[in-house]
């Protein structure tokens, strides 16, 4: 024991900090929360230390999962939800990941007045959350909004986008594109940076095309910041509560399982805890099966993290 | 480096021309049009809030809207002599939490960063893991029991109770963008350094940390960042007392009791977005470098 501390202690004093941080703030809310998926807990039966009230809840068993899961209307629609969400989630990886890498590439060149491109294209992750969730509200407006305006004089058909339809899912990708983009682009700048130039010299003494030096050399000297930032990607995008709350409120053609969560938490007087707690850790469940899937598709390409 | 090369090119703009041979016009043309078109609406939003920011209410919601219309700063003065509530009493409380989240939260990143890039220890691999698995589940459904924890520690309704949670949720990607950053410092550094006579503790402060400037820079950023903006956890954990409210809290309750007035609104965005502009502009030019290294090496 004493010779285990003497190696290891600077090691350990170095990430006691954190480590007592994340368990007192993290990991104990989190095991009461999971406990909470087994109550009924809510704002009326919850202990109240300011007005000196005991706590009345009761223990119920898997009953929130059993609700949840069966997909009924008043539980948010699970399934539906899910599909809802995976279309979002997949939508806007899809275009942060593609026109992140576009512009990085774009940026990655003799570009005059590159400096200044980089500093405006980055501008949208600089702002906070919510002001641009406001900008983006202002602009979708139906009738004084800049966006229909626009559509309008070019002749194009003005949709209501933050009403009652699919319009309202699109106007929060487009906005969550908007301000996902500039993170990727910057993480795959600085992973296109650090590929060797030779590489590329190389190919062009082989005869590569510019396409095959794409796939050939770009990609695959890409690959461990790719596979790292479309994780990190997944798992923000997944729990990407703010946007969709500020934008389209409770809009249920918005709905997807993290907003629903929030729904329940905040709705009224009756703050369903034990709902809200149940589709949290759903959430966690689902994504650390795709973490662990995922993680062990890159092994399988020699890929170690 | 690149703002060399870029200011040499505006000055010697012939000379650039001439060794830019390889690239026809058309493709230089296309590559700028392309760049041009991606800042501009990379750009547009915030240009509009700036514009509408300018307008009375009355004259933001016309349906044909104009870039000046009866503009004036007078939604400025009005918001800052705290007509519209004590905007710079919440402006000091949220650059105080900001502060103060994003060096708490660059310290423990560092010294967690540097231990588990440098040495290895039990339980490494699990502290990593966990730092993965924490940002999959949605924090804010654990409001109430951090508000329990934060209640027992006799910080409930303190800022500094704030600062600790925003450094749970910007600790751990920190963390991992920093270990990278350490990554790339080569070991031999840190031998000359214990050769020299410094503990491990020495070397961390006076050697590594210097040089892991740009990393310390964007794990900085994105700190700021996670305080400056955040309002779940703003509203539940700061006394609904007006003089306590962060600037998130504020404007959020401004836009549920004034729907319409869309100048006003713009106008303290404007305020609000200016010291994350502010700090962005200072960390950009280490942003790539910085990233980088921390996601190539994840």
């Amino acid at each position: 024991m004493r010779r285990f501390l003497d190696r290891y202690w600077y090691a350990y004093a170095m990430v006691l900090p954190v480590v007592v941080v994340i368990a007192v703030l993290v990991l104990y809310p989190l095991a009461q929360g999971v406990y909470f998926t087994f109550t009924n807990i809510n704002e009326a039966n919850i202990a109240n230390p300011v007005l000196d009230r005991p706590a009345t809840f009761d223990v119920v068993g898997f009953k929130n999962y059993l609700n949840v899961l069966s997909g009924d209307q008043s539980y948010g629609a699970f399934w539906g939800t899910l599909v809802r969400t995976l279309i979002w989630t997949f939508s806007c990886v899809f275009f942060h990941y593609t026109i992140g890498l576009g512009l990085a590439l774009l940026l990655n060149r003799q570009v005059r007045g590159r400096t200044l491109y980089r500093v405006l294209l980055i501008l949208p992750w600089a702002v906070p959350g919510f002001i641009s969730a406001f900008a983006w509200k202002y602009m979708f407006n139906a009738q004084y909004g800049i966006i229909n305006q626009f559509l309008r004089s070019i002749g194009l058909p003005d949709p209501v986008w933050l009403g009652q339809s699919n319009w309202a899912l699109v106007a929060v990708i487009i906005v969550n594109v908007w301000l996902g983009v500039p993170f990727q682009m910057v993480a795959l700048l600085g992973g296109l940076q650090s590929i060797p130039g030779d590489l590329y010299e190389a190919a062009e003494v082989d005869g590569a095309t510019p396409w095959q030096r794409f796939v050939h050399v770009t990609l695959p000297g890409l690959r461990s910041v790719s596979s790292t930032v479309i994780l990190l990607g997944i798992i923000w995008t997944f729990n990407m509560f703010p946007v969709i709350y500020l934008i389209a409120d409770k809009n249920p053609n918005t709905r997807i399982l993290v907003t629903y969560a929030f729904e329940r938490f905040f709705s009224g007087a009756s703050r369903d805890y034990a709902v809200a707690s149940t589709y949290g850790v759903l959430i966690l469940s689902l994504l650390l099966v795709f973490a662990s899937v995922y993680r062990r598709a890159l092994r399988k390409q020699g890929e170690v993290w | 480096m690149t703002l060399d090369a870029t200011s040499l090119q505006v000055v010697k703009a012939s000379d650039a021309r001439l060794k830019r041979t390889d690239r026809s016009r058309l493709a230089s043309f296309g590559l700028h049009a392309t760049l041009i078109i991606a800042s501009f609406i990379a750009v547009f939003p915030v240009f509009w809030v700036l514009v509408t920011s300018f307008k009375p209410d009355a004259r933001a919601v016309e349906t044909t809207p104009k870039l000046v219309n009866e503009s004036s700063l007078d939604n400025y003065s009005r918001i800052l002599a705290g007509d519209k509530g004590g905007f710079l009493t919440w402006f000091g409380n949220s650059v105080l939490i900001a502060l103060l989240t994003t060096i708490i939260a660059v310290f423990l990143a560092a010294t967690t960063g540097y231990a588990v890039s440098r040495f290895r220890f039990p339980g490494k691999r699990g502290l990593m893991m966990s730092f993965l698995v924490v940002q999959m589940f949605p924090f804010a459904v654990l409001i109430v029991p951090l508000y329990n924890v934060l209640l027992t520690l006799g910080l409930q309704g303190n800022s500094f109770g704030l600062v600790l949670v925003y450094c749970t949720t910007a600790v751990p990607f920190c963390t991992y963008m920093l270990k990278g950053y350490f990554d790339t410092i080569p070991m031999d550094i840190d031998e000359a350094g214990r050769v020299d006579g410094l503990s491990p503790f020495g070397v961390f402060w006076r050697l590594v940390l210097p040089l892991a400037r740009p990393g310390l820079a964007v794990t900085a950023f994105y700190a700021f960042l996670t305080a400056w903006g955040e309002v779940a956890f703003a509203s539940a954990f700061l006394s609904a007392a007006d003089e306590s409210k962060t600037l998130a809290v504020g404007l959020q309750v401004f836009v549920q009791q004034n729907r319409t007035e869309w100048g006003h609104l713009a106008a303290a965005s404007i305020l609000v977005s200016i010291p994350a502009v502010i700090v962005f502009y200072l960390v950009q030019r280490f942003l790539v470098t910085g990233l980088a290294s921390g996601a190539v090496k994840g």
